[in-house]
């Protein structure tokens, strides 16, 4: 039994509602005692891996991007057996309801969100605001790190396929939207990483042909919120030219970003078929013989040699 | 690698975090990161006078300055570091060479390896990306030291 969904005047021009909570709703419910008995989790996931133990929310478990749910070997998720266990572990049931939310309008909590999404955990949502919206209202953090009883998590293997394009998918997509949420020097090729972010190691700049530029912060708001489905239509519909029924791909550097502009696409304005390339531009910008453009325009899909 | 090459604080630093599990030494790092020592305020209002070591995850600045030592001996080194508190594992890190290398001769803090900062063991629990940034914050430590050193000497 899922946990019932919040309605409100924003969330309900959404697509999809009920995969947000607001602050608000989530205080209530944790005043309510709504952590109680596992049927919803809370779970807090960084880009530092200690911003947790510094202070979370009341109740919250810490989920880390990298260390639980990469996989230590292959450049991969974590695969069924590892995620059951994960999710066991925190206190999560196949059944529960589980809000997820992080530092720097919820990248890394979309991010997490995400690789739910690929073992098919039904009522994942994220909390719209995050970690900094939670902190400037003012609202009860603790370093009490909570010991969950174990939740019954049964092994499901992961379904990529919806959700997950590989570099194959891309190239077979082009022609088809493209979204690069990368900031604009990343997107001309001037760089290769972020500004002020480590280079991760990519041989070439630019980006892949006929993407349109919406750099992942735009779809959030000054307090970390995601932006009202108005301004996501104007962003997305308008600027970068997405028509209703539109199969779409989105990425960056290691596919983190973009899972938040997957997310603003597939639960707040609603298209059915939005996938994330993980593998982004640390594997495009390597990849030999795959189309690349240089500069500001989007370019056009080159005839590629077979 | 062995710690005997170190600075005595440094080296002292290194057997606490190794004497740890790996939870432990998270906590250890975390009590780092409270530890580190706000800028001078001489230092406040000019961030020009700091570099920012732009391979951390986190913003992080830091500066040197010179300073004869009480004993009117080999000149020391003075550390700054200026990272904000949601990048605990940067600020922790940067407490890590704060206390260990503060106030030494340029001699000691050049004899510290490159790759000190995988003597924590806290590669696996950090992960390598993040321990990138922490090595290059020891190697612009280290740069701007060898830096001022020649000019002095």
């Amino acid at each position: 039994m899922s946990y019932p969904v919040e309605q409100n005047e924003k969330f309900a021009k959404y697509a999809h509602p009920e995969r947000l909570a607001s602050t608000e709703w989530l205080a209530a419910a944790l005043e309510g005692g709504a952590l109680n008995d596992g049927k919803l989790v809370v779970v807090e996931s960084d880009e530092d891996v200690l911003l947790y133990e510094t202070g979370h929310i009341p109740g919250a478990v810490k989920i880390d991007w990298h260390t639980d749910l990469n996989d230590e070997v292959t450049r991969d998720y974590v695969d069924g057996p590892a995620f059951a266990a994960l999710a066991a572990a925190k206190g999560i049931s196949r059944d529960s309801t589980v809000v997820i939310y992080g530092d720097k309008s919820n990248w890394w909590a979309a991010y997490a969100l995400w690789v739910f999404t690929l073992f098919g955990h039904e009522d994942v949502r994220l909390l719209d605001g995050g970690r900094d919206k939670w902190i400037a209202e003012g609202r009860e953090l603790t370093t009490d790190i909570p010991q969950p009883a174990p939740g019954e998590y049964p092994v499901v293997e992961r379904n990529d396929a919806p959700i997950r394009a590989f570099k194959e998918d891309v190239l077979a997509h082009l022609g088809k939207p493209l979204i690069d949420v990368r900031s604009p020097e990343e997107y001309t090729g001037q760089r290769t990483h972020m500004p002020a972010y480590p280079e991760e190691g990519a041989l070439r700049g630019g980006h892949i042909p006929t993407a349109a530029s919406i750099p992942w912060a735009r779809a959030a708001a000054e307090d970390g919120s995601y932006r009202t489905r108005e301004e996501l239509e104007a962003l997305y519909l308008g600027e970068a030219g997405l028509q209703e029924g539109d199969e779409v791909v989105a990425y960056c550097r290691i596919g983190e970003r973009s899972s938040h502009t997957w997310f603003a696409l597939k639960y707040l304005l609603g298209f059915q078929n939005v996938r994330n390339y993980d593998g982004s531009w640390t594997e495009w910008g390597n990849a030999v013989r795959v189309p690349i453009v240089k500069g500001a325009e989007r370019g056009s899909v080159p005839a590629l040699a077979h | 690698m062995s710690t005997n090459t170190l600075p005595a604080a440094l080296a002292e630093i290194v057997d606490d975090f190794q004497a740890l599990s790996e939870p432990e030494r998270l906590q250890l790092l975390l009590e780092f990161s409270r530890g580190l020592p706000d800028l001078p305020e001489r230092l406040l209002g000019h961030p020009e006078l700091l570099e920012q070591v732009v391979e951390c995850q986190s913003p992080l600045f830091l500066t040197i300055e010179q300073e004869r030592r009480d004993d009117g001996g080999a000149l020391g080194y003075r550390l700054f570091f200026k990272a904000p508190p949601e990048a605990p594992t940067t600020r922790g890190f940067a407490g890590v060479l704060h206390e260990g290398l503060d106030g030494l001769t340029a001699a000691e803090i050049l004899s510290v390896p490159d790759d000190m900062p995988e003597l924590l063991g806290l590669t696996r629990a950090i992960t390598p990306l993040r321990m990138r940034g922490m090595t290059a914050m020891l190697g612009r430590i280290k740069r701007k030291v060898a830096a001022a050193d020649r000019l002095h000497s």
